[in-house]
C-alpha cells in the first residue's frame, strides 16, 4: 500500500482518500480580515548570529530564518500540524524508510532562480557536511550515508538522489517517523548552492532563500530589515510589506517602548520584574498572550548515586514536591507538570494523574525504605533568577520529609557539566537549561534526557537512568512510520513516560508558559504570537489592522 | 621627547602581550565549553570531537596561543564561533558607535564637572560648595547601571525629551553621554575644585585683583585657563574608565558599541570576540595614559619627559 499525502501526519484519515489527487491548495488559511501592507517593529536583546538556516539556533534567528526560507515540510501556522511545504506532496514507501517528495513547480529563490531537486540534495549534503559546523546534524542521522558523512569519507549522502528535477528520493538507515518534522527544521532548510558558493562563509549575512521574507538590509548590531517577496509562492502571502527587527534592546527598554507604542511586539517577551505591573493593568493585559511551549521543568535524581538507586526513594521525592507553590513563585507564568511531556505534545497522556503531593505518605515511604530518618544530599541549580528561588522551595520541600538537601548554585555550564558526569550531581533543577522539543514529537523528549543514549559523560541525562526495555520499546514507536498508525505511535509514546514515572527518576514539576505582548494594531490569530514551531511569532501570518 | 615616545611604545607592545596571555589563559581555564555550544543538544560525541578539532581546540594552550598571537601579529582576530563572521569586521562595524558615544561622554563630564568644580571653588565653604561635594560624591559612587536607568525612565519616558534608547541622532546620544560622563565629571569637579583653589591664592591672582580687575575678569581670563589645564591633561586617562563603563551603558541603552558587543559575548562564550574586545580596550587605554603623558609637558612646562 502506498500512501500519497497532502496533509500531514497527525491528519490521519485524510490520507488515503486523496491518493492521486492534484496538488490543492494549502492555504485555505488565508485570514479574511487580513490587510496586506505595513511596516512592524520587532526588538530583540540579543545581536542576530547568523542568519544561516544550517547554523542559526537561537532565540532570536529561528523564527526570522522561517521567514526567509522554506523547507520540504512546514507546520500549520499556529499548530503543531505538519504540512507540505516546498514538497507539493511525498510518499513514504512501506518500510518506512524510503521517502519520496515531489517538489513544488515554479517556486523561485529570491535571486530569482527557480528551486529544483539538486537544490534539496545540495542543501541536506551542506548541513551534514562537518565543515559547515550545523548544530543541528544529527537531525540527520537516519539518512543513509550520514555516518560517512559525519566521519569526513564521504562528501555527499548516499542515501539522497536526485531522480529528476522536481522529485527527490531519500532512503533511510532505519525506520523513522519523526523523519518529517525533521525535514521541516530550519536546519533542513533549502538553499540555492550558487548563492552560498558566493557569498562564502557569510551566507549567514547574506541569506537567499524561497521564503516569505528576504534580507533586504542588515546594520551590524544595530537593526535587519526585512522586505516581503513579492514572487512568494503562497499566494496571499506575507502580509506585511516590511519588518525592522532593532537589536540590542533590553527587555525592560523594549517593554517601555512598547507602552509608548514604538515596537509591535518586544521578541524577549514581558522582563519578569514587570511582569505583575503588566497584568494588573487590564489595558496591558488585553494586549498579553498566553500560550503552551513545548517546555518541561524538572528535578533530575540521579540513579547510581545512592539512595536514589532506590525507587521508593525516588517516588517519595516525587511526592515531596508542592508544585503549585512553585508555580506560584515564578508568578503562575507556567501549569504543574506530572509527567515528562508537555501537554501540547503528542502522546502527553490526560488520564496519568501523577504523584499527589502527600508529605506524611512520602516520609512513610522513606522509613519504609530504611531511611527513617532521611538523608543528606546535594541539589544543584543555575544560579540566574528565579532557579536559586525554586531550588528553596525544593530544599523546603525535601526537608520536610527529612532530606536535607544543601543547594549548589552554579554558572549554567557548571551544571551542565556536574550532570554529565556520573557520581557528581545527586539532584538537579533543570531551570534554565531544560528541554524545549526541537520539533513537535514525543521522542524528542526521550533519546538524549531520559535514553541510555543520554547516560554518557558529557550527555544531557542528568538522571542516569537506563532501561534498556525501554530503549527497545522507543526503537519500535519510531519505527512507525505509517501515519495511519500515528496514534498507536502516540500511545506506544505515552506507555513509555508511564513506565518512567513508575521508575520516577524525574520530579516534572512545570511546564512553562509563553506570555508575549503585542502592540494594539496588532492583527491575527493569538496562536500566531505564540506559535509552537515559529518562535516568538509567525511573521508571514501575522498583519497591522490601521 | 623622541627617545621617550620609543620607549614608551615598546612599553605599551609588552602591555598588550601581557594582557592577551593573561585573557587567554583565563577563557582557556573558564569551565564551560565553546564546541558544546557550537555544536547544540543533538550534537554526537563525533560531531564535537570534529568541531574541537577544525578549531583547533584540541590542541595544547601553548599552540593555540601561539597561532592566536602568530594571527594577531598579521591583523587576524580570528572568527567568532558562533556569529562565524570576522571579529575585526565586528568591531569595526561597532567601534564609530563606542568613539562617539565616549566623545559625548567627555564633553558630559567637562561640561558638568568643570561648572561644578568652578563654582564649588569660588564659593569654598559655604552651602553650595558642600552641596555640590556631596552630588560629586555620589555621582562618582552610584552604579552606572542604576543611573541609566533612572535617567532613561525621567527623561524619556516620564518627560519624553529623549528616545527610549537606540542610535542615530544627536537625541538618541544624550543621556547616554550623561550616564557615561556622571562617573568622571564627579572626579573632574574636584580636581577641579582644588586646582582652582589652588591657583586663586597665588600672588599674581591677588595682583590682578589688586589692579582692580573685575572678580569674574579675573576668575575667566587669569585663573580659569591655568587651572583647567591639569584637569584637562587627565582625559586621556578617562579612557580606561570608559572602556569598563561602555559595557554597562551601552547595554542598558542598546547602543551598537563594542561594549554591547563585548556583554553578548562573554554570555555566549565566544571567545574570539571577548579576546578581541578586550585587545582594543587595552589599546584604547595604553594609547589613552600616552596621550595624557605627552600632554602635560606642553601644559605644564615644569614637567619634562624622559
Amino acid at each position: 500500500m502506498k500512501h500519497w499525502l497532502y496533509t500531514t501526519v497527525a491528519a490521519t484519515a485524510v490520507a488515503v482518500t486523496l491518493a492521486g489527487a492534484p496538488a490543492i491548495a494549502q492555504d485555505a488559511a488565508l485570514d479574511p480580515n487580513a490587510t496586506p501592507g505595513g511596516n512592524i517593529v520587532i526588538t530583540y536583546k540579543d545581536d542576530v548570529a547568523t542568519l544561516d538556516p544550517a547554523i542559526g539556533y537561537d532565540w532570536q534567528n529561528w523564527s526570522m530564518i522561517k521567514s526567509l526560507f522554506d523547507g520540504l515540510m512546514d507546520y500549520e501556522p499556529g499548530t503543531t500540524t505538519l504540512r507540505p511545504g516546498l514538497a507539493e506532496s511525498y510518499e513514504i514507501s512501506d518500510d518506512g524508510k524510503t521517502f519520496t517528495f515531489h517538489l513544488r513547480k515554479g517556486v523561485k529563490f529570491h535571486n530569482g532562480r527557480e528551486m529544483n531537486a539538486d537544490d534539496v540534495k545540495y542543501s541536506l549534503d551542506r548541513v551534514t557536511n562537518p565543515k559547515t559546523q550545523s548544530p543541528g546534524a544529527g537531525f540527520f542521522g537516519s539518512i543513509k550515508g550520514y555516518d560517512a558523512m559525519a566521519d569526513g569519507s564521504a562528501e555527499t549522502l548516499e542515501g539522497v538522489t536526485v531522480v529528476d528535477p522536481s522529485t527527490v528520493k531519500i532512503e533511510l538507515s532505519r525506520p523513522d517517523a519523526t523523519f518529517l518534522h525533521v525535514m521541516a527544521l530550519n536546519f533542513a532548510s533549502i538553499v540555492p548552492q550558487e548563492a552560498v558558493a558566493e557569498a562564502g562563509a557569510d551566507f549567514g549575512k547574506k541569506p537567499v532563500g524561497t521564503g516569505a521574507f528576504k534580507l533586504a538590509e542588515w546594520t551590524l548590531g544595530q537593526r535587519l530589515v526585512f522586505a516581503k517577496n513579492e514572487d512568494y509562492w503562497r499566494k496571499g502571502l506575507p502580509y506585511l510589506d516590511q519588518i525592522t527587527f532593532e537589536v540590542g534592546q533590553e527587555p525592560i527598554v523594549a517593554l517601555l517602548r512598547l507602552q509608548k507604542g514604538e515596537v509591535d511586539v518586544p521578541g524577549d517577551g514581558i522582563p519578569p520584574a514587570k511582569f505583575q505591573e503588566v497584568m494588573s493593568d487590564p489595558e496591558q493585559k488585553a494586549r498579553v498572550i498566553e500560550g503552551g511551549q513545548l517546555h518541561t521543568g524538572y528535578i533530575t535524581m540521579n540513579v547510581a548515586m545512592p539512595p536514589f538507586d532506590n525507587k521508593e526513594v525516588r517516588q517519595a521525592v516525587n511526592m515531596a514536591i508542592n508544585k503549585d507553590r512553585i508555580v506560584q513563585i515564578i508568578n503562575n507564568r507556567a501549569v504543574p507538570a506530572n509527567q515528562p511531556l508537555p501537554p501540547s505534545m503528542p502522546g502527553y497522556d490526560n488520564a496519568y494523574k501523577g504523584y499527589e503531593y502527600n508529605p506524611e505518605k512520602a516520609k512513610e515511604m522513606l522509613a519504609e525504605a530504611g531511611l527513617p530518618n532521611g538523608f543528606e544530599t546535594e541539589l544543584f541549580v543555575m544560579n540566574t533568577d528565579p532557579n536559586p528561588r525554586i531550588a528553596q522551595a525544593i530544599q523546603q520541600d525535601l526537608s520536610s520529609i527529612g532530606i536535607k538537601a544543601s543547594i549548589q548554585s552554579l554558572a549554567q555550564a557548571n551544571v551542565i557539566a556536574a550532570g554529565g558526569e556520573k557520581d557528581q550531581a545527586p539532584m538537579i533543577w533543570s531551570g534554565g537549561m531544560a528541554w524545549i522539543a526541537d520539533f513537535p514529537d514525543p521522542s524528542n523528549f526521550y533519546g538524549p534526557i531520559l535514553g541510555c543514549a543520554g547516560a554518557v559523560q558529557g550527555g544531557w541525562n542528568w538522571s542516569w537512568y537506563c532501561n534498556e526495555d525501554l530503549d527497545k520499546l522507543a526503537t519500535e514507536a519510531d519505527a512507525m512510520t505509517d501515519p495511519a498508525k500515528s496514534a498507536d505511535r502516540a500511545k506506544l509514546w505515552s506507555e513509555i513516560y508511564g513506565k518512567i514515572m513508575e521508575d520516577a527518576p524525574w520530579v516534572p514539576v512545570f511546564n512553562e508558559q509563553r506570555f508575549t505582548m503585542k502592540s494594539a494594531r496588532m492583527g491575527g490569530d493569538d496562536s500566531l504570537y505564540v506559535d509552537p514551531v515559529s518562535i516568538p511569532v509567525n511573521y508571514d501570518y501575522v498583519y497591522v489592522t490601521e | 621627547m623622541a627617545a621617550y615616545l620609543v620607549r614608551r611604545l615598546f612599553q605599551a607592545i609588552f602591555i598588550l602581550l601581557g594582557v592577551s596571555v593573561i585573557t587567554f589563559a583565563l577563557l582557556y581555564l573558564l569551565p564551560a565549553d565553546p564546541v558544546r555550544q557550537i555544536a547544540g543538544r543533538s550534537a554526537t560525541a563525533q560531531t564535537v570531537e570534529n568541531i574541537r578539532h577544525q578549531l583547533g581546540l584540541d590542541q595544547p594552550f601553548i599552540v593555540q596561543y601561539w597561532r592566536y598571537l602568530t594571527g594577531l601579529v598579521q591583523g587576524d582576530l580570528g572568527r567568532s564561533y558562533l556569529q562565524r563572521s570576522e571579529v575585526s569586521e565586528l568591531i569595526a562595524a561597532r567601534l564609530p558607535a563606542s568613539l562617539l558615544l565616549m566623545a559625548g561622554a567627555i564633553a558630559c563630564e567637562l561640561a558638568i564637572g568643570l561648572t561644578m568644580g568652578l563654582v564649588a571653588a569660588v564659593r569654598r565653604g559655604t552651602v553650595t560648595d558642600q552641596t555640590l561635594m556631596i552630588a560629586s560624591f555620589v555621582g562618582v559612587s552610584a552604579p552606572q547601571f542604576v543611573v541609566g536607568l533612572l535617567l532613561l525612565y525621567f527623561f524619556a519616558v516620564q518627560l519624553g525629551w529623549f528616545p527610549i534608547g537606540g542610535y542615530g541622532t544627536w537625541r538618541h546620544l544624550v543621556l547616554p553621554s550623561v550616564a557615561l560622563g556622571i562617573l568622571g565629571a564627579g572626579w573632574y569637579s574636584r580636581m577641579m575644585r582644588s586646582s582652582m583653589i589652588d591657583v586663586l591664592r597665588q600672588d599674581y591672582i591677588r595682583t590682578a585683583r589688586a589692579k582692580g580687575l573685575a572678580r569674574g575678569t579675573v576668575l575667566l581670563r587669569h585663573a580659569l585657563p591655568n587651572a583647567i589645564l591639569p584637569v584637562i591633561a587627565m582625559i586621556g586617562i578617562d579612557i580606561g574608565l570608559f572602556m569598563s563603563g561602555i559595557v554597562v551603558i551601552e547595554s542598558v541603552f542598546g547602543w551598537p558599541g563594542i561594549g554591547q558587543l563585548a556583554w553578548q559575548a562573554i554570555q555566549r562564550v565566544d571567545i574570539p570576540i571577548i579576546m578581541g574586545v578586550t585587545l582594543v580596550s587595552a589599546c584604547a587605554i595604553v594609547l589613552g595614559n600616552l596621550l595624557a603623558d605627552i600632554v602635560t609637558p606642553f601644559i605644564d612646562p615644569r614637567i619634562r619627559l624622559r
